[in-house]
């Protein structure tokens, strides 16, 4: 047997190329990486775009610019829809520098919706619009917070895997509003319309749009500063890296889960008042329109960074306005954004392998030993 | 008793939509690779074999059977290879799986979609064959429930039968298991661990992707039924938990899942049910059973915490062969 093995031995050559972890790689050699990973999704794209309706790509790039970028409306278009998508990025970033995989932000921003088109329901023009505001605000804190607990409850008592739990969360979400607009609206029709005129949240430089930008902003130095250089965003990291080593330190690793979750779930809730009460001003099953889930892409991409972040949700509301102007221009389904979108982000997933390994030949390997 | 039957033949065939679903997920999750692009495939896999149909279909003269045998073969392929692209992400790239497969949904939600609306323009003419595959009961008994109960129903529970006894009888299906409990120990005994990943992940996408097939051919048949899909495909993976990873369960589940997710339309037809006098609006409530019912099995199997029922122990973590 062992004969047999050491002739089997003498005959294995060296397999073509082997695969090496990079120890590090320096911060420019990455973004090399990464942009040129992005510049060959737009040539791919481009030629998909051809393939479907025989169209020149450079038709096709323009017409993308133009439609994320091309105005002034649509710059602050772009502006808007980069700060909500970045608001549920940041809320749901702490939860995953901890390595707690909640893909429930579409639920925890839902009843945040839901509990601020409550307050605008029952409360409206009952009192004041500055009462009302904080009800709306403190409300829709408490149901994300609610959301988002119930689940880390579970996981730090039992370890239930929180991946499924949040996502079963979101369609008892869903449902929850379903009936809660079929309450609302006596005719049946689950349409609820705009509700104006009460708890307006205030405009500033008359738009409407700077109050959210400004918020999120803030949002974003905040959450900076409470990952890098607080404890409770030591102790998150801590967790993320090693439970074991977090528990020998001293760190309560289910108070640490339990605590960032009632903060990841209350700015979901955040991100649901501020879809509700500054853009909206009402509620329907599809409120969030699966930011919950793009928000995820937004949070790892930038490598759970909240300043990165901001250009990870600028590329993918870009990709996302610039692709439906295509389909517009060229008259394709609505469902073109998607599909640019899922091209690009797989480039960018499959580039990180290049930056994390190193693919080593034979013949380079030969030449070390000699 | 006939509200019963009705009910019955309408949740076991949905069910099955459901089974498709799991056995694929199971299949890959066995591997070590939690596939979350579940509901993206099955959608690829309803567009795929959908397309194949309508060509078939447009072009006449077609025996039935070669439009259900290359039907399966179109979705099982267009599925196999949105598998292929989730096997060279995560195991060739050893991209993160959860991320890879949140793409994959986006992604092939997306693919559906548009292809769907391009079979629009011919006036969804896939749907001409439906009769075809809800045979026999479409000539036998038509126009009533039992259509349902079609060809693919029963290729369905074949299909978990046989994966369950490939995975407990056999030796591919003791390597898989290994592969996904330990990569580095199957490694060391001379297992491929890699061909394992691809082959698992690859056939168990195209399994899933029969089932987005089935759900438009077999039970749905309307044009309008692939905006349900990829909520369906959730439910599949949800329901490879509450099938503790064994796809012989998963046969039951399905149905129950199945009896779940009709349960919200069904109840408030009962009388009995309607002298309670409850609003209408109750019935959205009903909905949420099926989420809570898997939350429920969830977090019982974590509290009782039995070794046999857990997952997979290396599930979502990428092997590669030089960390140790």
């Amino acid at each position: 047997m062992a004969k047999s093995l050491n002739k089997g031995a003498g005959k294995t050559r060296e397999p073509l190329f082997h695969i090496v972890k990079r120890p590090t790689i320096p911060l420019w050699k990455s973004w090399v990486i990464r942009i040129i990973a992005i510049l060959a999704a737009f040539l791919v794209c481009g030629i998909v775009t051809y393939l479907l309706v025989q169209r020149n790509p450079l038709d096709m790039y323009a017409s993308m610019f133009r439609g994320s970028l091309g105005s002034k409306r649509k710059l602050w278009k772009l502006a808007k829809d980069m700060a909500v998508l970045l608001c549920i990025s940041l809320a749901i970033t702490p939860a995953f520098r901890m390595k707690f995989w909640n893909i429930g932000a579409e639920g925890q921003v839902l009843v945040g919706c839901l509990a601020t088109t409550a307050c605008l329901f029952y409360l409206g023009g009952k009192v004041p619009d500055a009462i009302l505001i904080a009800l709306m605000l403190v409300t829709a804190l408490l149901a994300g917070a609610v959301w988002g607990v119930i689940p880390a409850l579970f996981k730090a008592k039992w370890k239930t895997n929180e991946t499924l739990f949040t996502l079963m969360m979101n369609y008892v979400a869903t449902y929850l509003v379903a009936f809660f607009l079929l309450t609302w609206t006596p005719d049946g029709s689950s349409t609820l319309g705009r509700i104006e005129g009460v708890g307006m949240l205030p405009v500033l430089f008359g738009n409407s749009y700077v109050l959210i930008i400004l918020v999120v902003a803030i949002l974003t130095v905040a959450m900076y500063i409470y990952l890098n250089y607080t404890k409770h965003g030591y102790e998150i990291s801590v967790v993320g890296e090693s439970e074991n080593t977090a528990r020998y330190i001293g760190i309560s690793v289910p108070k640490v889960i339990i605590r960032t979750m009632i903060l990841s779930g209350a700015l979901c809730g955040l991100a649901g008042f501020l879809i509700v009460g500054g853009l909206d001003r009402t509620i329907y099953t599809e409120s969030v329109g699966g930011q919950g889930f793009t928000a995820i892409m937004v949070s790892w991409l930038a490598k759970f960074d909240p300043i990165v972040m901001i250009l990870t949700s600028f590329l993918l509301i870009f990709l996302d306005q610039g692709a439906a102007q295509v389909a517009q221009d060229f008259n394709m389904s609505d469902a073109f954004p998607s599909i640019i979108t899922g091209i690009i982000l797989f480039f960018i997933i499959g580039c990180e392998f290049f930056i994390n390994y190193k693919v080593v030949f034979r013949s380079a390997k030969k030449e070390v030993k000699e | 008793m006939k509200y019963v039957l009705d009910f019955l033949l309408n949740a076991i065939p949905l069910g099955m939509t459901f089974l498709y679903g799991s056995t694929g997920e199971i299949l890959t999750e066995k591997a070590g690779h939690l596939n979350l692009g579940i509901p993206g495939i099955m959608c690829v896999g309803a567009a795929g074999g959908c397309a194949m149909i309508q060509a078939l279909v447009l072009a006449g003269n077609v025996p039935g059977v070669f439009i259900v045998l290359l039907g399966l073969l179109a979705s099982f392929l267009a599925a196999g290879l949105m598998g292929l692209l989730y096997s060279v992400l995560t195991v060739s790239f050893k991209a993160n799986q959860n991320v890879t497969g949140l793409t994959m949904t986006i992604f092939g939600a997306g693919v559906m979609r548009f292809i769907m609306a391009g079979l629009g323009q011919q006036n969804h003419a896939y749907l001409k064959a439906l009769p075809i595959f809800r045979y026999p009961f479409s000539n036998l008994l038509p126009g009533t429930s039992w259509q349902y109960m079609g060809i693919m129903v029963y290729l369905a529970i074949i299909i978990a039968v046989v994966a369950s006894l490939v995975l407990t009888k056999t030796k591919v299906g003791l390597h898989l298991r290994a592969v996904g409990e330990n990569p580095a120990t199957a490694d060391a005994v001379g297992i491929n661990v890699g061909a394992y990943k691809y082959g698992a992940t690859i056939i168990g996408s195209g399994i899933a992707g029969l089932g987005g097939l089935f759900y438009i051919m077999n039970y749905a048949g309307s044009p309008e039924a692939y905006k349900s899909i990829e909520t369906l495909g959730w439910l599949s993976v949800a329901l490879v938990i509450f099938a503790l990873w064994r796809p012989h369960l998963s046969i039951f589940g399905s149905a129950l899942f199945g009896a779940l997710y009709l349960a919200g339309s069904y109840i408030p037809s009962i009388p009995a049910f309607q002298q309670l006098g409850l609003p209408m609006s109750f019935t959205q409530l009903l909905k949420m059973l099926p989420y809570v019912v898997t939350v429920i099995v969830l977090t019982i199997s974590s509290v009782r915490n039995k070794r046999e029922d857990q997952p997979p122990a290396a599930l979502g973590i990428n092997y590669y062969r030089e960390e140790r």
